[in-house]
Parts: C-alpha cells; structure tokens; sequence
C-alpha cells in the first residue's frame, strides 16, 4: 500500500495527540467535564491511526518495496520472512514508530484500566501523556520520517545489519521500550498529583501496578540485551558498561528505587514527594538514553547515526518535560505534607537506604557516562570512562544494598528492633555461611570478594524464605502470601541468584585463546575440547565456515558444538558463537581467523560457569514485578474510594 | 522551596552538558593531536604483510589517513566519496585499518573497491589508541612532515572533503 498513507496516518495521530495535550489540561484546570472526557477518545484515535501506520511500514518490508527509503536501506530480497517483521525496529526511524506506538498503547491502557479514578486525575494523566507523545511524533514526523521515498525505486535493498539478525535482538527493543515508555504512566501520575496539589495514598496505590510491569519489562529488555551480546558479539562477555547500556540501567536503577518507595507512601504516607521526584527522574532518563542513543553525542557500540539536528531535538524536548516537570516540582512539593514520624530503625528507614543506595548508583552511572562530554566541553581532551571506574563504584555502593535486603521485609514500619529480627534471620546467616564456606572448599581458587559474594546472594535467598516461612506460620490462612509478598519474595530471589552468578563467572571464568587445527584437542577447565573439522555451510543470506567441536571429560563425549564465521552478502563478517550453556556452566566456543592459509583456525574457547544465572536471576525479577502488579487490594480499594470525588466534578459542567 | 530546587538545578547542570555535546558536533571536535606531530606507528601492510610502514615511510608528501573496519557500516557510505577523489582528483590516501581481522578487510575491500595506496594492519587497535581513535570511520590530514593537520570523525561527506580536507592537502604540498 502506500507509503504516504502511513505518512497521513502519522500527522493525523499527531494532531490528535495535540487534542489529548491540550483539551484535557485546559479542562481540568477550568473543571469543565465534557472537556476532560475528550481524552480518552483521542488516545483511543490516535492509537488506531499509529497502529496503521505501523502495519503500513511492515507490508512494506513484507512485499519488499524498496521504493521507501527506509525498507531499502535495512532489507533485501535474501532476507528471511520473520526478521522482516522485525526490520522495521531495525533502525532509527523504525524504532521510533514503534517508541511512538507503545507509548500509545500504554495510552490506552490507561485510558480504559482508570474508570475508578477520578475525571480530572485521569485527564490530565491522559493529557501528560498527549504531551509526551506530541514531542516524540513531531520527531518522528519531522526529523526521521520513516515513510520518506527512494525514488527511483531500488531493484534490491541493503540489508538489516546482521547483528540484528537474530532472536535476541529482536525482542530486545521493544521488551526496553515497553520498559522505558512504561515509566511515562508513573511520570503522568507524578504530573497529575503536583496540578492537583497533593499526594494521596490513592494516587500512589494506583499507579504501583503500572511502575512494577514497566520495570518488568526493562529488566527483561536489558537481560535480553546482556544475553544478546554474550552470545552474538562474540567476546564472551555479557555486560561492559557501554554507554547506551548505562542508559538503560539508569532509570532501570531509579525504577527500582520508584517501586520500593511507592510502597513507602502508599502504606505510610511518607516519601510523598520523594516519590514523585523519582517518578519524573524515572522517565526522564529514559528520554535522557533516547537522547544519547539518537543524538550522537557520545560514541558506543549501539550508537544509532549522529546527527545533531535529532539530537538538538531531543534535548530541546527533554529540557520541556523534565524542566517543566521539576518546576511544576518546585512549586508544588513545599506544600505536600510529611507522613508520620519514623524509628531510626524501621521498614522506612531500610527502604529510605535502599533508595539512597540505588540513586547514588544511578548518579555515579551518569557521571560516568557523561563525564567525557564534562571532559570535552572543558578542554581536558577526550577521555572515555572504563568498566574500572563502574564496576568498583558499584561494587562499594551494591555491597550494602544486598546484605540489607532481608531485612527489610521483616522489620516493621515506623520501628522495631534490629535485635528482634535478627533472631528470625539467624537461620538464614548460618545457611548463607554454609553455602559460602561449601564453595569456598570445593574451589579454592575463589577470591574472598567472590566468597562474600555468594554469601551475600545465599543470605537475600534464604532470608527471603524465613521471611516466607514467617508469613506461613503467623498470618491467617487465605493471607498468608499476597501477590504482593509474593512477587516481591521471587524478585529478592532474582536478586540472590544474579549476586552469585556474577560473583562466579567473574572469578572463576576460564578464557582460551588457541591455534587450533582439525584434530587439535585442547584442554579448558578440566574438560577437552577436541576440533574435529571445519567445512563450509550456506545460509540464507550468508555464508558461512562452521566448525565441529567435541566437548568430552574422562573420555565421555558430552556434547558437540558448531560455531560458524558467516559473510553476509553485504559483506559483513559475523561470529556466531556455539554456546553449550548449562545450569552450572557454559562452554563458549568462537572460531577466529583462519591460521595458515586454512590449515588451521585461531579459536576462542571460553569456560563461564554459573553465568546463566545473571539472566535467572534477572528473569525472577522481571517475574517477580509481574506477579505484584496483579495484587488485587492496589485496585479495588481504589475503586470504592473513587465514587465520591466522580461526583463533584459533575456540577461544573 | 529552596530544597525543591535542588533537583531543577541538578537537572538544569546536566542539560548545559548535554547541549555542550550537541553545540560541538563530534565528527568537528578538536584533537589535541591538531598541529602537532603525529604518533610514531609501524604497522605490516594490509594487502602484503610482508611490507611495513611507519611514520617516516609514509612521509614526504601530505595524505589522508582513513580509519576503517569491514565491520563499520558507516564506513561504507563514505567509500565511495573516497574513492571517487582518489580517482578524480588524485586523493592520496591511506588506511588504517582498525580493529579488524585481515581476512575480513580484505575481502570487505574486494567487495567495495579498494582506493588505498597503503593500509596498515592494526588488529589490536594500539595505532588507533596512539591517535586517539574512539570509532570508525574516523579520518587525519597528515602533512608531508608528519604534523597532523585535521581530525574528523564520522563519515567524511562531499561536503567536508571540500571545505576541509582538500584544501589542507592541496595547501600542505610542498
């Protein structure tokens, strides 16, 4: 079909994304009803014209129609059916339209789950988001139109990059933004509590769900972005501190943050306006990764284009929402009032260390990643900050978070006695020293910071199941384990697992490079890898020189591996690694260059035991959110409580 | 109230870097290396690894230094620029080949055209580390005396080839 039609289409959602802006806002100031309820309908228009658009630009990677520039540029003819769907989130313009299309559907979602709440809440929510989506449709529209014409047509396309060629990654985008424009509902809560002029339990009750699903999705959208890049880039490793992944891990740090201190206000009443600073912190350093993603500024490995103009844009965009919000914040938030008075040792002050440590983590990410444009723009010269400067700063600030964990969900609000809980987590510390000393004797090779390490992750994992066993034993039957409990139970678990998998594979990783020649065996942590032959394979779209490993121990053939060096028919060389992952280790294997005019291969072989549970562990978590977004009292209280207000809004129309 | 500014001005310091970032367009950003001699380099050749060039060898007469990788894609959108001036006006250029594996480079070169007079092989990226490469594609004028003249990061448009690029070399000719 046409393109210019998805272009419509485009400009048509943006219109309407300017009704849901500014009708909403406006009435809800002058409390006119017929005003506010304009918002749900526009939302509603605009997702029905952005999902059309959407189907246009994939029926053109479908059918092929290289006569849109964008479609020639990110696919060919060779190109497989399924990475077609995907190509379309295949580069800048693309993954803008889908940026655009998620936040619409968070939009409607919105629009149709807040029936309970008050009109005038829920308009100027609506019309928040209308303002978000005004700034990223304009973009789209005007700076990275994906519809825009190749004329003449061309015979065949480019291709998608190939490290897009593959299931990780195209999952990967839209589980991130999912996560990313997820934060804009907390943000549009955080708006609409400051217009309104308070924080009440209400608010906050309600918008839980919504910040628990959201960081659900990025933690599943980073996960898959680590194991991405273990298994496809080839070196093995699976986090480095890049800085678009920092901008991932910025507001996913601060939504973690968010969600433990909305539980603070919503079941005290404290951190009032604590929580809505780090709501508008939470999205606007997702905008904030948008902007280094797409502007050019920094130099990474995921760096879309440069190009000023976009990034200028973006800033401009930033400085409105976050700016604007902030001074919203500044005036607003003297006014908000404190909740009770709290113990020096209680949940709150637990939770209120949780959040400092996290904030200062994120703080320290940030000026990590920013510090080479501080350095550029003062003249210091170019510098680029390493994994060093990341991993001992988090190291420091981590350390504490982790042993504190336990005790958080056992100690009482407003105070209890250090003393007390320790009595339950007893069991827990002599398990944890357990599981430590076990490792430690089974591998003596662990460094003491690995030792702790496991201790810490076996103490959040058994602590979390006194604190379950706890719940069994004094609650009554059918209240034993709400969703809530539960699902923040599985995300501390998440937590464990992740602390021991990365504390192992970081100090007992073993990594080969060889020469290796067909019949070669080389010896890797007590296991031989034995090369058997190498020969050419043809996919697709690319060729490829495939290896054949065997993988034995005393003689026993564990398995066999295939790792190939494909040539993409644009040119491109890629490694797939062959991984033989397993619950306790992976074997990765990589071929290199040929050696030898061919006779022999340069190999990588790598040895990372317990790495699969740095994706365990981030999947509890994402698993975890999810299972708390469902507790049922976040929503049904709302609902009795929302009658009232409804009412009053009625009269001025 | 003052306290509920903290974070506008917080918010407000990182905007000022940002726009910082933005104001000086990475691919123009000055190198300390400008005006200065190039870094000492010895590197086998590409295309026959049995030849070396250095600093002195290459010297003599001014040429551009191109930093490329088969696996950049940007680098592909400017080759053809390259090449072109090569062709037309005589360009004399040289690569750098970054952080690249030989049999990838070269057949990345087969694929594109090769407009080098001279590659050098730098596998591990140390040449690069010396010049302060953050990423491809990235390209130097280097004078006949070794100085270099301008850095430019990112593909290198028509556009910059005639504003900056060739008016160094064509002025640093002896």
């Amino acid at each position: 079909m046409l393109p210019e039609l998805g272009q419509i289409a485009l400009i048509l959602a943006l219109l309407l994304a300017v009704i849901q802006a500014v009708v909403p806002l406006v009435g809800a100031q002058l409390n006119r009803e017929p005003l506010m309820r304009l918002a749900r309908p526009a939302a509603y228009g605009q997702f029905a014209f952005l999902v059309f658009a959407y189907a246009i630009l994939t029926e053109g990677f479908i059918t092929q129609d290289f006569s849109i520039a964008y479609v020639a540029q990110n696919s060919n003819l060779a190109l497989p059916m399924h990475y077609r769907f995907s190509a379309v989130w295949g580069a800048h313009e693309g993954s803008l339209l889908l940026w655009v299309l998620i936040l619409s559907a968070w939009t409607v979602a919105l629009a149709a789950l807040s029936k309970a709440l008050p009109l005038n809440f829920v308009a100027r929510a609506l019309g928040t988001l209308g303002v978000i989506s005004i700034g990223f449709l304009s973009f789209t529209a005007f700076t990275s139109n994906p519809f825009e014409r190749h004329v003449p047509a061309l015979s065949d396309g480019n291709d998608l990059n190939p490290l897009l060629q593959d299931f990780g990654l195209i999952v990967h985008p839209p589980m991130l933004y999912m996560g990313y424009v997820g934060f804009a509902v907390a943000f549009a809560f955080a708006i609409a509590a400051l217009l309104d002029g308070r924080v009440d339990k209400q608010w906050v009750r309600w918008s839980r769900p919504w910040t628990n699903v959201a960081w659900g999705f990025l933690t599943v959208g980073i996960g898959l972005g680590s194991w991405w890049a273990y298994y496809e880039l080839g070196w093995g490793g699976w986090w480095f501190w890049d800085p678009v992944e920092n901008a991932s891990f910025m507001p996913w740090l601060v939504g973690a943050a968010l969600i433990h201190s909305q539980a603070v206000t919503e079941k005290r009443g404290t951190f009032g306006a604590w929580t809505l600073l780090l709501a508008i912190s939470a999205f606007s350093l997702s905008l904030l990764g948008t902007f280094l993603v797409r502007s050019g500024v920094l130099t990474s490995v995921h760096a879309f284009a440069s190009d000023p103009a976009r990034g200028s844009f973006i800033l401009a965009f930033l400085v409105i929402v976050t700016g604007g919000a902030l001074v919203l914040y500044a005036i607003r938030a003297p006014k908000l009032v404190g909740g009770p008075p709290v113990g020096l040792y209680s949940r709150e002050s637990l939770l209120l260390a949780n959040n400092i440590l996290l904030t200062v983590a994120c703080a320290m990410v940030l000026i990590g990643t920013l510090y080479p444009l501080v350095a550029d723009a003062l003249g210091w010269g170019k510098v680029s900050v390493g994994p060093p400067y990341f991993g001992l700063m988090f190291f420091v600030l981590m350390a504490p978070l982790v042993w504190l964990i336990p005790l958080g969900a056992l100690t009482r609000w407003q105070g209890d006695s250090l003393a007390s809980v320790w009595i339950w987590l007893r069991s827990a510390a002599a398990l944890a020293a357990v599981v430590a000393a076990l490792a430690w004797i089974t591998q003596r090779e662990l460094p003491l910071k690995a030792v702790l390490g496991i201790a810490a992750g076996a103490w959040i994992v058994f602590g979390t199941f006194v604190f379950l066993r706890r719940r069994w034993k004094t609650a009554a039957p059918g209240q034993r384990l709400t969703a809530e409990m539960l699902g923040m139970s599985l995300a501390h678990i998440g937590v464990g697992m992740f602390v021991i998998g990365v504390v192992v594979t970081e100090s007992l990783n073993v990594e080969r490079d060889v020469r290796m020649a067909p019949g070669d065996t080389v010896e890797v942590a007590g296991y031989q890898v034995r090369f058997v032959k190498a020969h050419h394979e043809e996919g697709p779209n690319f060729i490829a020189d495939e290896g054949v490993f065997e993988i034995s121990k005393s003689g026993v053939v564990l398995s066999e591996q295939h790792p190939q060096k494909r040539q993409y028919l644009r040119g491109q060389v890629m490694t797939e690694a062959a991984i033989d992952a397993g619950f306790f280790a992976d074997f990765y294997i990589a071929m290199g260059e040929p050696l030898d005019g061919g006779k022999a291969w340069a190999v990588r072989l790598y040895y990372k035991p317990m790495i699969r549970w740095v994706w365990l562990g981030a999947l509890l978590m994402m698993f975890g959110a999810f299972v708390a977004a469902t507790e049922r009292r976040l929503r049904q209280t709302v609902r009795e409580e929302a009658r009232l207000p409804a009412n009053s809004a009625a009269v001025a129309s | 109230m003052l306290r509920a500014l903290i974070p506008l001005a917080v918010f407000a310091l990182i905007g000022l870097v940002l726009w910082s970032g933005i104001g000086k367009d990475p691919s123009i950003l000055p190198s300390t290396l400008i005006g200065s001699p190039a870094p000492e380099f010895s590197a086998p050749d590409l295309r026959d690894p049995s030849r070396t060039h250095s600093k002195a060898s290459l010297g003599g007469a001014p040429y551009l230094l191109n930093v490329f990788a088969s696996w950049c894609p940007t680098c592909r959108v400017e080759h053809p620029i390259l090449e072109r001036y090569v062709r037309e006006r005589g360009l004399r250029l040289v690569g750098l080949n970054w952080k690249d594996d030989a049999e990838a480079g070269l057949a990345w070169l087969k694929q594109f055209g090769d407009p080098y007079s001279d590659i050098l092989y730098d596998p591990s990226g140390r040449i690069g580390i010396d010049f302060g490469v953050t990423a491809a594609p990235e390209s130097f004028v280097i004078g006949a005396d070794g100085t270099v003249l301008y850095k430019h990061i990112g593909a290198l448009t028509v556009e910059d080839m005639e504003t900056r690029v060739m008016p160094l070399l064509q002025g640093a000719t002896p």
